[in-house]
């Protein structure tokens, strides 16, 4: 027969108040060099959800990016391998285009992985969007990630990203950093929530 | 001793100290609308219960088989504080196809469904079949409405079934183009009616 204490914890309480929980916050104050998230990436859940509400730049036509550590933040420059394609249309009807861009991938690199290419300056131009990160605390398989994003491009087009690759690394991801290619990031928030 | 009914139940739940202990449950359901040969399906910001404010940053609605009355498409429009309909919006559209007797796929932006600064319907498909098993199922996702500084994002997938008896599924994005606050949404068809299915709307904190 069971014993009590294999009955008492036999529960999983994560579960029961929704499948989604928030877990960290980034807020711009307006003149941030990055965002990043060194706490709370481990084994308690198995899957977790950045969602990116009007990242705004600091310059125009800017990229925004991220990357991962395996050293809890000393170091951001985790290999991986990406894809990247978007859909585009321009505001004034002049061309619309689903394309694969070959400079925005990483084969087996270590840089910034775009999540946004070219971003808009304007006081009303940002990118949101949502970043899923799978088994980060992995010490055996390697970690994928995917992203889906819409970004004000600064030539005044709705830019459509998709994103997807993984950490080629058998270490733990225990830290994400975001960041633009250039200039601060100046407004808009990142919260950062596991999911069971 | 006590029995394992007893010693099942007969204990509390440990507090939580951080939400991740216990799941505070970040996605709230606001509203289920069932169709039932609806012209149209709106969320309006105080009206039925919708909450659509700065409450929650990000809003997700998912469709869940909306059966159209014919062959006709599924749209999107806004509301940007006015009574109308009519938030100017720029969107982009493509579509990977499939078809049930694989004589075809594709995979093409589709500028016959997209806009740019317009303030009418923006499509969410193209014709489609009124079969009895055809209907759309996919989601939705609105990036902080109530924005009175930025442009609002959104985007989304629905997958249906051609008339031609193939799996459309369609990716849809853009940006509500006007920093008044967006306070409604609407789905509608080209013609005809939503006649049965379910549009959940959710709130994420």
């Amino acid at each position: 027969m069971a014993t009590y204490n294999a009955i008492k914890y036999n529960v999983d309480y994560g579960g029961f108040a929704g499948s989604l929980i928030p877990i960290a916050v980034f807020t711009s104050d307006g003149s941030d060099a990055t965002a990043t998230f060194t706490s709370g990436i481990d084994s308690t859940y198995d899957t977790y959800l950045f969602i990116f509400n009007n990242i705004h730049p600091q310059t125009d036509n800017t990229t925004f990016g991220f990357n991962g550590s395996i050293d809890s933040g000393s170091n951001y420059n985790v290999t991986k391998t990406t894809t990247f394609f978007r859909a585009s249309h321009e505001e004034n009807d002049s061309s619309a285009a689903l394309s694969y861009q070959t400079d925005k991938d990483i084969a087996a690199g270590t840089g910034f992985q775009q999540l946004a290419q070219s971003l808009s300056g304007d006081n009303d131009g940002n990118v949101s969007g949502k970043l899923w990160l799978f088994s980060p605390s992995s010490t055996t398989f390697v970690k994928h990630f995917s992203a889906t994003m819409n970004e004000t491009h600064g030539g005044d087009i709705t830019m459509h990203n998709h994103v997807a690759g993984y950490f080629n690394t058998a270490s733990a991801i225990d830290a994400v950093q975001f960041k633009m290619a250039s200039g601060e990031i100046q407004g808009g928030t990142i919260q950062m929530f596991g999911a069971h | 001793m006590a029995t394992y009914s007893a010693i099942a139940h007969n204990f509390t739940p440990p507090s939580a100290t951080t939400s991740a202990q216990i799941g505070a449950g970040a996605m709230t359901l606001i509203k289920t609308v069932t169709a039932s040969d609806s012209s149209d399906i709106s969320f309006v910001h105080g009206s039925s219960d919708v909450v659509f404010d700065s409450t929650y940053k990000t809003y997700l609605f998912k469709f869940i088989s909306l059966h159209l009355s014919s062959d006709t498409y599924l749209s999107l429009l806004g509301r940007d504080g006015g009574s109308n309909f009519d938030a100017t919006k720029t969107s982009s559209y493509f579509r990977v196809e499939h078809t049930e007797d694989d004589s075809s796929t594709g995979f093409t932006i589709k500028t016959n469904l997209d806009v740019a600064q317009a303030t009418g319907e923006t499509k969410l498909s193209g014709n489609t079949s009124d079969d009895n098993d055809n209907a759309y199922s996919g989601e939705l996702y609105v990036f902080n409405p109530s924005s009175t500084t930025f442009i609002k994002h959104y985007f989304g997938q629905i997958n249906v079934i051609s008339g031609a008896d193939a799996l459309e599924a369609g990716y849809f994005a853009g940006y509500f183009n006007h920093t008044a606050a967006l306070d409604g949404i609407k789905i509608t068809v080209g013609t005809g009616n939503i006649a049965s299915g379910t549009i959940k709307m959710y709130g994420i904190a």
